[in-house]
């Protein structure tokens, strides 16, 4: 406590002359800073401790423990490992078929609905909506002891699926996956809409503008902002899907990547630092959005939450 | 098109009492065209919401009041059976709904203060903020499956970071994944790390929408920073507040993914959870479909608390317009 307050003291000291922030007093800042800086050392730590796992073999890990010094050198040997005996590649692939389609059909289903709501104004659109809204808040633990058997019982054509079945198919993920976060995309895209001005629909329809014209042509454009925002996050939270993989898919080689983590656990078991590996490459994906899009993704977030 | 027909088209509330001007003119401005295309914008996804959403949800009740283990027709009716096997023979119902409320608790007590103060902090302009702000997101865009396995890393054993820090990496090595009495303390530090992220995340968005007058009108009333912050700044993020209320308790519910990688797919004792134990029910070894459906009914009644409150907030403004 006396170390904290002395260093307080002649930090605030040493800052004395530069005045140029206004809010907040001194010693308070530091401590904020000192506060931010543990933290978030704390928070960076297990990333970069799996990285440096990653990176170190096995003969040297198993000899020294993860806690010690490069000795034996650092080495892609376990991404080359994860890639070519854990066939992340193949994996990553399912995702995609999962993600791309799931995140452009949700978007589509979830404006059309909420152009309805918002535009259309028909009435019973707020039972509508609290059906989308809630629907989407439940557990699903909730759902899938039935969903479970539907998927069983909802035949296939074999195009679409090997085993002939929704259960255990890339489209019945593509189907739970949008049916389970349209209730969130209709909640923000119908709020969204509704702010948008009538002005514009009325000039449209002086025009003679349908309903498909002020859907497509109007709506959909104004809404980009939102649009993008919510793809970013749908991409993610789909992409990040264990569940529905781990219970709607027996068949291991079919399951996306962030389900197959667990496969691969198993696989790998005698070996962590490969697992480390395969883990991050399966993070790469996350990574890239996270570099490119992390505004998208936040205003996505913040899109749910403060018009709640 | 004569007026009887109009109505018909669209559905019951052309009848009603007082259609304002407005919504007569938007309504007769749909040609039978636009009705069937409003059919089908309307219509797909509602269908697949009612079939794949409610439909399971209303099931998974239905069921709970049968002992159906899966084969055969759906039967026998056993009434509330099943529920008293849970409240009262089965020894992992009890400890499930202590660790679920235990996570609400830690996520509610814990994550989501630590997640406040840090968005508080950021929002005050500190320098190098924004790198803060991309240090705690990140786990948030992280699945919980991938979170379980880096913190596999740090719990591990013998070669674990934590248990190098604190020493005990011999003999006497801490287990805690195994330990029942450490291993839910210790996966929700894992949880939490990516918990205290998204609440800070959703509380800067919040503090970004406050106006910026209310907090120098405070200041200028004599009001220190503490009970700015907390006598207005708070109040006006009602909104977040009951947002980041429904996520704490709903994301409780349904963890799943991070016990079921951090404890190889199995129940492990000490993190028993109710969505670990429907699950074990349906494709586990014994399908038990009345039981199961039994616990996921508990389930779904406490999610409906938290749904509840957010929809009564969202929508109760739009109910009276």
């Amino acid at each position: 406590m006396t170390t904290l307050s002395s260093t307080q003291a002649s930090a605030a000291a040493r800052s004395s002359s530069g005045k140029r922030r206004a809010g907040g007093v001194r010693p308070g800042r530091i401590a904020a800073h000192t506060f931010m800086i543990i933290m978030a050392v704390a928070w960076i730590l297990p990333l970069l401790f799996a990285l440096y796992i990653s990176l170190r073999p096995i003969s040297s890990t198993a000899k020294y423990g993860y806690v010690s010094l490069p000795i034996g050198g650092l080495t892609f040997a376990n991404y080359v490992a994860a890639w070519s005996q854990g066939e992340i590649g193949h994996y990553l692939i399912n995702s995609a078929i999962i993600t791309i389609p799931a995140v452009i059909i949700t978007l589509l289903f979830a404006s059309a609905v909420g152009f309805v709501v918002a535009q259309v104004k028909l009435r019973g659109r707020l039972v509508l909506l609290i059906i989308f809204t809630a629907g989407n808040l439940l557990p699903q633990q909730a759902l899938i002891t039935p969903l479970y058997r539907i998927f069983l019982s909802i035949p296939l054509p074999s195009w679409l699926s090997s085993s002939g079945l929704m259960y255990d198919s890339l489209f019945g993920l593509i189907v739970i996956n949008v049916t389970f976060q349209l209730g969130f995309c209709v909640f923000v895209l119908s709020n969204y809409m509704t702010t948008i001005p009538g002005d514009i629909y009325e000039a449209a329809l002086v025009d003679g503008a349908g309903l498909w014209t002020r859907f497509w042509s109007i709506t959909l454009p104004i809404c980009r902002p939102a649009l993008a925002a919510l793809g970013t996050l749908l991409t993610i939270w789909i992409y990040n899907d264990f569940f529905w993989a781990t219970v709607l898919m027996s068949t291991g080689s079919k399951r996306p990547i962030t389900s197959a983590l667990n496969n691969l656990q198993g696989q790998f078991v005698s070996n962590q630092n490969v697992i480390a590996a395969a883990a991050l490459i399966a993070a790469v994906p996350t990574l890239i959005v996270y570099l490119v899009l992390q505004r998208q993704f936040v205003a996505g977030l913040a899109l749910g939450a403060t018009k709640g | 098109m004569t007026d009887t027909q109009r109505r018909t088209a669209i559905g019951p509330d052309a009848g009603s009492a007082a259609p304002t001007p407005r919504r007569r003119r938007r309504l007769r401005r749909l040609t039978k065209r636009d009705r069937v295309l409003l059919i089908v914008l309307l219509g797909i996804p509602l269908l697949a919401d009612l079939a794949f959403v409610w439909f399971p949800a209303v099931t998974s009740v239905v069921l709970s009041f049968t002992s159906w283990n899966g084969v055969g027709a759906i039967q026998p009716w056993v009434g509330t059976q099943e529920y008293k096997f849970a409240f009262t023979v089965d020894p992992q119902f009890w400890p499930a709904v202590l660790h679920n409320v235990i996570w609400i608790l830690v996520f509610g007590l814990i994550a989501t203060p630590l997640g406040m103060l840090i968005a508080v902090i950021l929002d005050r302009n500190l320098k190098g903020s924004r790198i803060y702000q991309s240090v705690f997101f990140m786990p948030v865009m992280l699945s919980l499956a991938l979170i379980g396995i880096i913190w596999e890393l740090m719990y591990s054993q013998n070669f674990g970071l934590i248990n190098t820090l604190l020493g005990r990496t011999g003999g006497d090595a801490i287990n805690w994944i195994g330990n029942p009495n450490l291993n839910l303390g210790a996966v929700l530090v894992a949880a939490s790390w990516r918990q205290v992220g998204y609440v800070m995340i959703l509380y800067l968005a919040g503090l970004k929408g406050v106006d910026t007058s209310l907090r120098e009108a405070a200041q200028i009333d004599g009001a220190n920073p503490w009970q700015t912050f907390w006598r207005v700044i708070f109040p006006v993020l009602k909104p977040i507040n009951v947002v980041i209320i429904v996520i704490t308790v709903i994301e409780s519910l349904r963890a799943y993914d991070i016990i079921y990688i951090m404890s190889h797919g199995t129940v492990l004792p000490g993190l028993e959870l109710l969505s670990m134990l429907v699950t074990q029910y349906i494709i586990g070894q014994t399908t038990r479909i009345g039981y199961g459906s039994a616990l996921a009914t508990v389930l779904l009644v406490i999610s409906l608390v938290p749904i509840i409150i957010f929809l009564v907030q969202s929508f109760r403004k739009e109910d009276k317009a």
